[in-house]
């Protein structure tokens, strides 16, 4: 349905504003939150539609998850289980939530061909929804660190509340890729399966289920990855360090270049996304 | 106030995600005439190709033209779906798009929330979304259906929510596609009626149909596209011709598309 805001719009082919119309298209996105709210919070319940735990199975398959690769992993690593299991709780959760950003990422914009070809609507829309639901799917599993924590009779100090700005940088980051890969799947139809072979790699490369000490004199290198840079800076403070300046640099280093990156992109061809899709 | 204004507009449809080879091909040497080549040695097939007219407040335009023609095209670009790969488009106004009764709804809620959820699309907020809910209901005349998920509503159905929420918006620009017709000869009356008093507030209605009655009834001006260009632009009476002397139809009824 169009924009009942913009009551004029002009395009000339001449002088096609690129930035501002990309800029424009953000500021309708972030005016629609409602919107993506609202979409969002659909997505979650129509996957769940007349089950009885509805999305509270998530809290539950990562529930068992956690309890089972925690002990099998720390009887393989030969690592106590109070040690481990608290570590694997805050690591997978990070993981998933990032793996679920950057998978639904290559799909926010192809999924969405039948709103974006029949009626105009910011593009970061889409993105912005992508973001939320991943949000509340993150919400329904952060509690279980915290029941982890409890079990395990761990407490939280004040660096939890470093956790709050690499939160955001993790959502930051994944909003950007959600434009970037969203506008990239949708031209380059290859590139969902690389995508997924490359978060398959990523997910043992990243220190999600050994910890960062194991490799030994390789620990300070770690942050050059950046899935393990992002998911640091959020299980460093849960955890009760502060985790390096090198990594909290290597983390905003890298969402900065993302939203670089995504935004250009954005510019230069936002304008094309409805012949893409 | 209410205004479309094109010059030398063109889109065209880049064909990526099939082989282009082979494309290239068959459909070069064969038809030459909309696709070609653009400078990055893409194919691309030409929607539409320098379209220049000016729709002021007031008109009532139909888009009349073959399957193929660019009318749904042109009705998207107006609406800013496309952007156009060159020329000037220039439209002033709250837009209303009737091109897709589905697009945007979702099958699993009912009536009313899919009303609300159309309301945000628009920018707006849940509580004015509930009170276009109401009017939305007094006008589609879907009575308890309303609140029942949509998955169930027949075709019909489905064409007088989207067509009273559509029109509930009052917007100064309706764009339809031809679907409409798919209404009940009731509904149909009273689709009349208010389009005719949507268009006397001085606005823009744009359609694209293959009724010619619908034409003739509805609009003052014809726009005829082939093959992506304006072949003919001007009164319905002189685009159209004269009313062909074939058995009218029954008042109400429309025939099928033909």
């Amino acid at each position: 349905m169009p924009n009942a805001t913009r009551h004029v719009h002009l395009f000339d082919a001449a002088d096609p504003r690129r930035r501002e119309l990309a800029l424009e298209d953000l500021g309708g996105a972030l005016s629609r939150w409602r919107l993506a709210w609202a979409l969002a919070r659909s997505d979650i319940m129509h996957r769940y539609r007349g089950s009885v735990l509805g999305p509270f199975w998530l809290t539950l398959s990562t529930g068992i998850m956690l309890a089972s690769l925690g002990i099998l992993y720390a009887k393989l690593f030969r690592i106590d289980v109070t040690d481990y299991l608290p570590y694997l709780a805050v690591s997978l959760i990070l993981w998933n939530l990032v793996s679920a950003l950057v998978n639904d990422a290559s799909v926010c914009l192809t999924g969405q061909e039948g709103v974006i070809r029949q009626m105009p609507l910011p593009y970061s829309v889409h993105a912005l929804r992508s973001v939320l639901r991943n949000a509340v799917i993150a919400a329904h599993n952060l509690p279980l660190i915290a029941v982890v924590f409890w079990v395990f009779g761990l407490g939280a100090g004040w660096t939890l509340l470093l956790a709050i700005p690499g939160f955001m940088l993790v959502m930051a980051g994944g909003f950007a890729a959600s434009l970037l890969l969203g506008m990239l799947c949708a031209r380059f139809r290859d590139i969902p399966p690389i995508i997924g072979s490359v978060m398959q790699i990523a997910f043992f490369l990243s220190a999600i289920i050994w910890k960062p000490e194991m490799v030994g004199h390789w620990e300070p290198l770690l942050p050059i990855n950046p899935f393990f840079a992002v998911i640091e800076v959020v299980r460093a403070p849960i955890m009760g360090t502060t985790g390096s300046l090198f990594t909290w640099l290597a983390a905003i280093g890298w969402v900065g270049a993302l939203i670089a990156v995504a935004w250009s992109f954005f510019v230069r061809f936002r304008g094309r996304i409805a012949f893409w899709v | 106030m209410a205004l479309i204004d094109a010059a030398g507009l063109a889109i065209e449809f880049p064909l990526y995600h099939h082989n282009a080879r082979s494309l290239k091909q068959r459909l070069i040497s064969s038809s030459g005439l909309r696709l070609r080549k653009d400078d990055d040695n893409r194919i691309v097939v030409a929607a539409l190709r320098d379209l220049t007219f000016r729709i002021g407040k007031g008109e009532r335009v139909a888009l009349v033209g073959p399957n193929g023609a660019g009318k749904t095209t042109l009705l998207r670009t107006v609406a800013g779906v496309y952007e156009p790969v060159a020329g000037r488009l220039l439209v002033e106004g709250e837009i209303g798009s009737l091109i897709d009764p589905a697009a945007g709804m979702d099958p699993l809620l009912t009536g009313r929330e899919n009303v609300i959820l159309r309301a945000l699309y628009r920018g707006m907020t849940e509580a004015e979304g509930r009170a276009l809910a109401e009017e939305v209901a007094g006008f589609a005349g879907l009575g308890d259906f309303l609140d029942m998920p949509i998955r169930g509503y027949s075709a019909g159905m489905n064409v007088r929510l989207a067509f009273a929420m559509a029109t509930a918006m009052t917007p100064e620009i309706l764009l339809m596609d031809e679907w409409f017709l798919a209404g009940d000869a009731e509904f149909m009356a009273r689709a009349e009626e208010r389009l005719a008093k949507l268009v006397t507030g001085a606005e823009i209605l744009l359609i694209a149909t293959h009724d010619m009655g619908v034409v003739r009834k509805w609009c003052t001006r014809a726009i005829k596209l082939e093959g992506g260009r304006i072949v003919a632009d001007g009164p319905v009476a002189e685009v159209l011709g004269p009313v062909p002397p074939a058995p009218t139809p029954q008042p109400g009824l429309r025939s099928a598309m033909s």
